[in-house]
């Protein structure tokens, strides 16, 4: 069972190098970004999320909708546990898994075998777990010999392909996304989406940041269109993605 | 109660595979397609150890086998301390990216940083056995007493190093500040001079009321064959109490906005 319930949440950012007093004089909503302010002590923030309170649970497939910086990033960050919250509760029951961004920790100058553990640990897998699924991930990854090389002797193509395959292991029951992952080329992107889709249904809640109209009708079965740190609307998909590419 | 500080060190205990893991790949892409690897910092510590000992044993007229022996030691030590601490200034700048992706427990970064210098720190340990035998030095029995004092030292860099982590994460003028700090206190510590060079008074300020010379002690003096006195162990073990009892307490605060001031 999975359950996400934050309540009243605000996320605010300090910024220590902008000039406090210039920037107080203009306390109004910027056009793109979230609100910029001041707190009590007078330094500039920005409040990236203002009292969301919402409510997921299982079978929940949310897709965020959004314009740059409408807050989606700061959302699923602190849904991940990366920030905690300025104000508010956030409760999360499960196992939260997320595919921001699967390149991170990888190491050029390691062998694509080494990078397997490095990218498996980042991601809480523990060393038999990794051993107990490598040969499924360099098989995935169509790497052949190329596994025990150094990374920086591959290609774009074959980096991502590498990184899908670990990252993709993993079946949280919460899972975060920002777009969907499409990788390689067409005989792999077909296998990368089966895998995909597999990974979306196996797990409990899925909540993906997305600016595509496809995306949130085919795989979502809730609609979040934030704006400015708030919520705008939180409905079906369809209705949401009518309003807001309307 | 659960304590968010302490929870965040458990975990991370917990997950101690990955800060290793981590910790070697440090080292290894530090060092990868060169032959020697991390030998390399073992040839230029004994360079300089030769060095020093070389000019400095002749300015103190100190005789090779008591001196050379505890320069090597100091300088070793000194050597995981300085760069522990420097590396814990950017413990949690360094590791931005991975903080602000993925939720794993603070205290890894610091495991990470502690695991990669005693990593080196055992490479250039290569140079003590080779300093005895060349000025012919034996090794006595009391030298297993730096054990429990070498894991004394290793809690206090950790309490340290973290508490530097989080301070440099919010005010990024200190680890400059650290870097000088510490330049002054390697001439403070009986590290290049001997304590025995120094006139009784000054002996009092530079030796007893410096914790870095009773936490060297507390290795150093087993090794070159003389007990450390009790004193020099009792300032290391409050030393620990103390530091970690602030840590913790400054970790419990701030923990929660180390990713917001990244």
């Amino acid at each position: 069972m999975a359950l996400i319930h934050i309540e009243n949440v605000c996320v605010d950012f300090p910024i220590y190098n902008a000039n406090g007093r210039s920037l107080k004089k203009r306390l109004f909503q910027v056009a793109t970004g979230g609100q910029l302010g001041a707190d009590s002590q007078g330094r500039v923030i920005v409040r990236a999320l203002e009292n969301l309170t919402l409510t997921l649970q299982d079978g929940d497939r949310v897709g965020l909708l959004g314009h740059n910086g409408a807050g989606k990033s700061t959302l699923l960050r602190l849904l991940s546990g990366v920030y905690a919250p300025t104000s508010g509760t956030v409760d999360i029951k499960g196992e939260i898994g997320s595919l921001i961004d699967i390149s991170l920790g990888i190491d050029p100058e390691a062998t694509g075998r080494e990078n397997i553990y490095i990218r498996g640990g980042l991601l809480g897998m523990s060393k038999p777990e990794i051993r107990e699924h490598i040969d499924e991930i360099i098989e995935f990854s169509e790497l052949g010999d190329f596994i025990d090389m150094p990374l920086r002797t591959y290609s774009s193509g074959m980096h991502l392909r590498l990184a899908f395959a670990v990252s993709t292991i993993v079946r949280p029951e919460i899972l975060l996304m920002d777009e969907w992952l499409s990788v390689g080329d067409e005989a792999f992107r077909h296998k990368a989406e089966a895998r995909m889709s597999n990974m979306v249904q196996s797990t409990n809640i899925l909540i993906i940041a997305t600016h595509s109209r496809e995306l949130v009708l085919h795989t979502c079965n809730r609609a979040i269109w934030l704006e400015h740190g708030k919520i705008i609307m939180d409905a079906d998909p369809e209705s949401v993605v009518n309003s807001y590419f309307h | 109660m659960k304590n968010i500080a302490l929870d965040d060190i458990a975990n991370a205990l917990e997950r101690s595979s990955l800060a290793g893991m981590l910790g070697w790949q440090d080292v290894r892409q530090r060092y990868r397609r060169s032959a020697l690897g991390p030998f390399w910092l073992t040839i230029s510590m004994g360079v300089m150890i030769g060095t020093i000992g070389i000019v400095f044993g002749q300015i103190f007229k100190s005789p090779m086998t008591e001196f050379l022996p505890f320069l090597s030691a100091g300088m070793i030590l000194w050597g995981l301390i300085s760069s522990v601490v420097t590396e814990g200034c950017v413990g949690f700048i360094g590791a931005e990216n991975i903080i602000k992706q993925l939720p794993i427990p603070l205290f890894v970064h610091i495991m990470r940083l502690m695991w990669r210098n005693l990593i080196i720190f055992a490479h250039n340990l290569a140079i003590l056995p080779i300093v005895f035998l060349a000025v012919g030095k034996p090794l006595e029995v009391t030298a297993l007493l730096s054990i429990p004092g070498f894991i004394l030292v290793v809690l206090n860099l950790a309490w340290v190093a973290l508490i530097l982590g989080i301070i440099c994460a919010r005010y990024r003028d200190l680890p400059q500040i650290v870097s000088n700090f510490l330049q002054v206190l390697f001439y403070l510590t009986p590290i290049m001079w001997m304590p025995t060079l120094l006139p009784q008074r000054a002996g009092i300020y530079l030796l007893s009321l410096n914790p870095l010379y009773h936490l060297l002690e507390i290795v150093r003096a087993p090794l070159l064959g003389h007990l450390p006195s009790a004193q020099s162990w009792l300032v290391a073990s409050g030393l620990a109490l103390i530091g970690w009892g602030m840590t913790v307490a400054i970790y419990t605060s701030y923990k929660r906005r180390i990713a917001y001031w990244l």
